[in-house]
């Protein structure tokens, strides 16, 4: 944990701090030693602009002991945190090591709560009203900046309090989410031109029920199968979770509905990410965090196999 | 002695003097615009939302409102502590000329987003380089100025313009410095920690060097003349010149407390930042104990009112800084409101009342007159700032204590008691008297404006002040 390339600039540091903490005192003490000569005027004898002029009267007691002391305060703190280059201080404080102390206390702490959820199967901990409640406050934590403080999502961030999955339900497939994040793609197809595309949105659109023109949607159909679009949607557009091709059927839209937002999806593709929380969170908190997720009522396994 | 006939340049002083107004107020606008869209978010409208119009407001009120402060009383002081007329009117009048193009080029790019990033040197290269030219000019005049004074001895306000001169001139070339990649955009020469430190090392004394000496050199002339009685202790101006301008310089790596930064760093910076509380105080002492033996002053003239109470803000205020500048109090109040609070106790009630004192003091003598249009007006706007500044203060304490409270509470299981959404519902109310007391200063600005054109139309511009003779016994 050294933070100096050479040994030059760390005794450069030393002794610039040094001699710069102990100048402040040297300066102070000089000047508190200059008494004004006896018999002199009150004032230095200087006169600027008709009035200005300066009276000679010492340096209050008091604030040169506030001065001293703070240098004072300055010397003892060298010695004993790290603050002269590489010396770490007698008492041996880093700000890594504060961290890594209280976490490591905070861990300590939660352990026997966290082994108690870690031991309570998913089902079980959903239904387990403290285990819930901590992995609300986890997702309220971590979770809510992108899928909502009332996890219904938002324009490409999933609602996770519905029954739809787009890379599965199940309690396996939910850990497995948050613990290794996913990668969802959708590749562009503007390459089918827009009268191809204009056709696919229609069809898309048809598939929830939605308005749509029946001209385009009968060559929409055709399009989906000879385009590839069911090669992961599948051939009645209801998805792959293996993949995260999301279900086309259900009314429910990552990015809406609207024809030109369906066209732009389809056109540019779309690139999505859920990011890991293994690492930085544990499996524990995963595992209290999935159980959130399974309470929030929707739990039911997918049917967009 | 003929040249002691000539006249001083108030010419250039007045423009500066009328601009400080009037960019006090434009920058204390978009402060207030800026609380109100924190209260009420739909203000936030298309690209003048809080993001670019925040780097507007501090740029307006430090280097538009406090710039021309600066410019204006530094010209005027110079000039009559060294008994002689300003060095080249013409360059004088550049700076005056250039310095407005700076801001009034901030007031377009910001808005647009154009931008370095970096905090209080957010303007960009091309920009920049007016900025140093335009300061390498008020060098040459205020030094000019100096090396031909009629008098032996430097008055003490000019030691810290001049070190504000220099520091500033140094802060900025260095932490500015940028490879630009189109007129408009640019990456800063330093990377990682390196570039924070820098920017912090600019940052922090932006506050020590523009913010501070150069209102202690304003303090320093204006504080005795208008209080009529000599600086209190030659003595204690000494020591805390030199101590002021040597710490502030370590004290910047405060602002990155708990960072990538070298905790050896953050040491340093916290250290020297405790030790700069005496020099800072010795400021505050030297200005209010020059009252002593007049103190019956303060009741009925409100000039004075605004240079003794901003003194008081200024103590306050130092005392805050190196409190907080200390490891565990500022792992509470780092990235809370109550940064903004200290900020503005300095900004507000340092920097602004000092300035606003020394305006008034300088407008009747540069119009001619013996006093402001009204005397009463000045004291409507002092009582009114004032209010004005307790009021953003003390709920932007409470704002950020809460905060950093909330931020770090947590329950039995290990997980925050607060999400941040919750913090911000809780800071409505503190944002709202924030707005109030913002409103409450600016509106005292607005009652300067309407004393000084008042006080402008009575009078006459005045261009023939005969230099003064230095006194006998100091020639």
């Amino acid at each position: 944990m050294n933070d100096f390339v050479n040994q030059f600039w760390n005794w450069y540091v030393i002794l610039l701090v040094l001699v710069s903490i102990i100048a402040c005192g040297v300066l102070l003490w000089s000047q508190s030693k200059v008494a004004p000569a006896a018999g002199t005027a009150d004032t230095t004898g200087h006169v600027w602009d008709e009035t200005l002029e300066e009276y000679n009267n010492p340096l209050p007691k008091w604030w040169m002991w506030l001065f001293h002391i703070t240098v004072i305060f300055s010397l003892v703190y060298c010695v004993l945190y790290p603050t002269l280059g590489s010396f770490q201080g007698v008492l041996g404080w880093s700000s890594d090591g504060q961290y890594a102390k209280e976490v490591a206390k905070a861990d300590a702490e939660t352990k026997p709560l966290y082994d108690k959820y870690l031991a309570m199967d998913l089902p079980t901990l959903a239904a387990d009203k403290e285990g819930v409640e901590t992995g609300k406050r986890l997702y309220l934590t971590y979770c809510m900046q992108c899928h909502g403080a009332d996890a219904r999502g938002s324009k490409g961030f999933p609602n996770l309090a519905d029954s739809d999955w787009q890379w599965g339900g199940e309690p396996a497939e939910i850990v497995e989410t948050i613990s290794n994040g996913r990668m969802g793609v959708m590749p562009a197809h503007a390459q089918l031109g827009a009268e191809t595309i204009k056709d696919l949105a229609n069809y898309v659109r048809s598939l929830s029920g939605l308005p749509a023109d029946s001209l385009r949607v009968a060559k929409g159909q055709e399009a989906f199968n000879s385009a590839g679009c069911s090669g992961c949607h599948g051939p009645d557009a209801k998805g792959m979770t293996a993949l995260g091709a999301p279900n086309l059927t259900d009314k429910i839209w990552l990015y809406g509905g609207s024809e030109a937002t369906i066209i732009e999806t389809i056109t540019k593709g779309r690139n999505n990410q859920m990011p890991a929380w293994k690492e930085f969170l544990g499996e524990a908190k995963v595992h209290a965090l999935a159980a959130y997720v399974l309470s929030l009522g929707a739990g039911e396994s997918s049917n967009n196999k | 002695m003929s040249e002691t006939q000539s006249t001083y340049n108030y010419k250039v002083v007045r423009q500066f003097a009328v601009m400080t107004v009037i960019w006090g107020i434009v920058g204390m606008l978009v402060g207030v615009i800026i609380a109100a869209q924190l209260v009420w978010p739909d203000l936030n409208l298309g690209f003048l939302h809080f993001g670019r119009l925040r780097p507007l407001h501090t740029n307006a009120v430090i280097f538009a409102f406090g710039g021309s402060a600066l410019f204006a009383t530094s010209y005027y002081v110079v000039q009559r502590t060294c008994h002689t007329r300003l060095l080249w009117d013409g360059l004088a009048a550049f700076t005056f000329w250039g310095w407005q193009a700076v801001i009034v080029l901030a007031a377009i790019t910001l808005p647009l987003g154009i931008t370095q990033g970096k905090e209080y040197a957010e303007l960009e290269w091309p920009i920049d380089i007016l900025i140093t030219l335009v300061w390498v000019a008020y060098a040459v005049v205020f030094f000019g100025t100096i090396a031909k004074r009629k008098v032996t001895h430097i008055y003490v306000a000019n030691w810290f313009y001049g070190g504000f001169i220099l520091a500033v001139a140094l802060l900025h070339v260095v932490n500015s410095a940028a490879i630009p990649v189109s007129l408009t955009k640019s990456y800063s020469a330093y990377a990682g920690v390196q570039d924070a430190m820098v920017q912090w090392w600019y940052g922090h004394n932006a506050v020590g060097f523009f913010l501070t000496a150069g209102f202690l050199g304003m303090m320093y002339y204006f504080v005795p003349k208008q209080a009529g009685r000599p600086v209190y202790s030659y003595r204690l101006s000494v020591v805390h010149f030199w101590a002021l301008i040597f710490t502030y310089m370590w004290a910047g790596p405060h602002h990155l407390h708990y960072t990538a930064l070298p905790d050896w760093t953050q040491s340093v910076g916290m250290l020297f930042s405790l030790i700069l509380l005496a020099p800072s105080w010795g400021g505050m002492i030297n200005g209010v104990m020059t009252l002593s033996g007049a103190w019956h002053k303060l009741r009925d003239d409100p000039i004075l009112k605004f240079l003794i109470t901003s003194l008081s803000f200024y103590g306050m205020s130092t005392f805050e800084g190196p409190m907080m500048a200390i490891k565990t109090v500022n792992a509470l109040s780092h990235y809370t409101d109550w940064t903004v609070g200290h900020v503005h106790s300095g900004a507000l009630g340092w920097v602004a009342m000092i300035s606003i004192g020394s305006i008034y003091y300088l407008l009747p003598r540069l119009y001619g007159k013996p006093e402001m249009f009204s005397v009463r007006l000045i004291t409507v706007h002092f009582w009114v700032a004032t209010i004005g500044v307790v009021l953003y203060i003390a709920s932007m304490w409470i704002a950020g204590v809460m905060q950093g409270l909330m931020w770090r509470a947590v329950n039995a299981d290990g997980t925050l008691t607060y999400s941040f959404v919750e913090s911000v519902k809780a800071s409505y109310p503190f944002w709202a008297i924030r707005f109030v007391g913002g409103v409450l200063f600016l509106s005292g600005m607005l009652i300067m404006a309407y004393n000084m054109v008042k006080t402008i139309a009575g009078g006459r511009s005045v261009d023939d002040a005969l230099v003064l003779q230095p006194a006998a016994n100091h020639a």
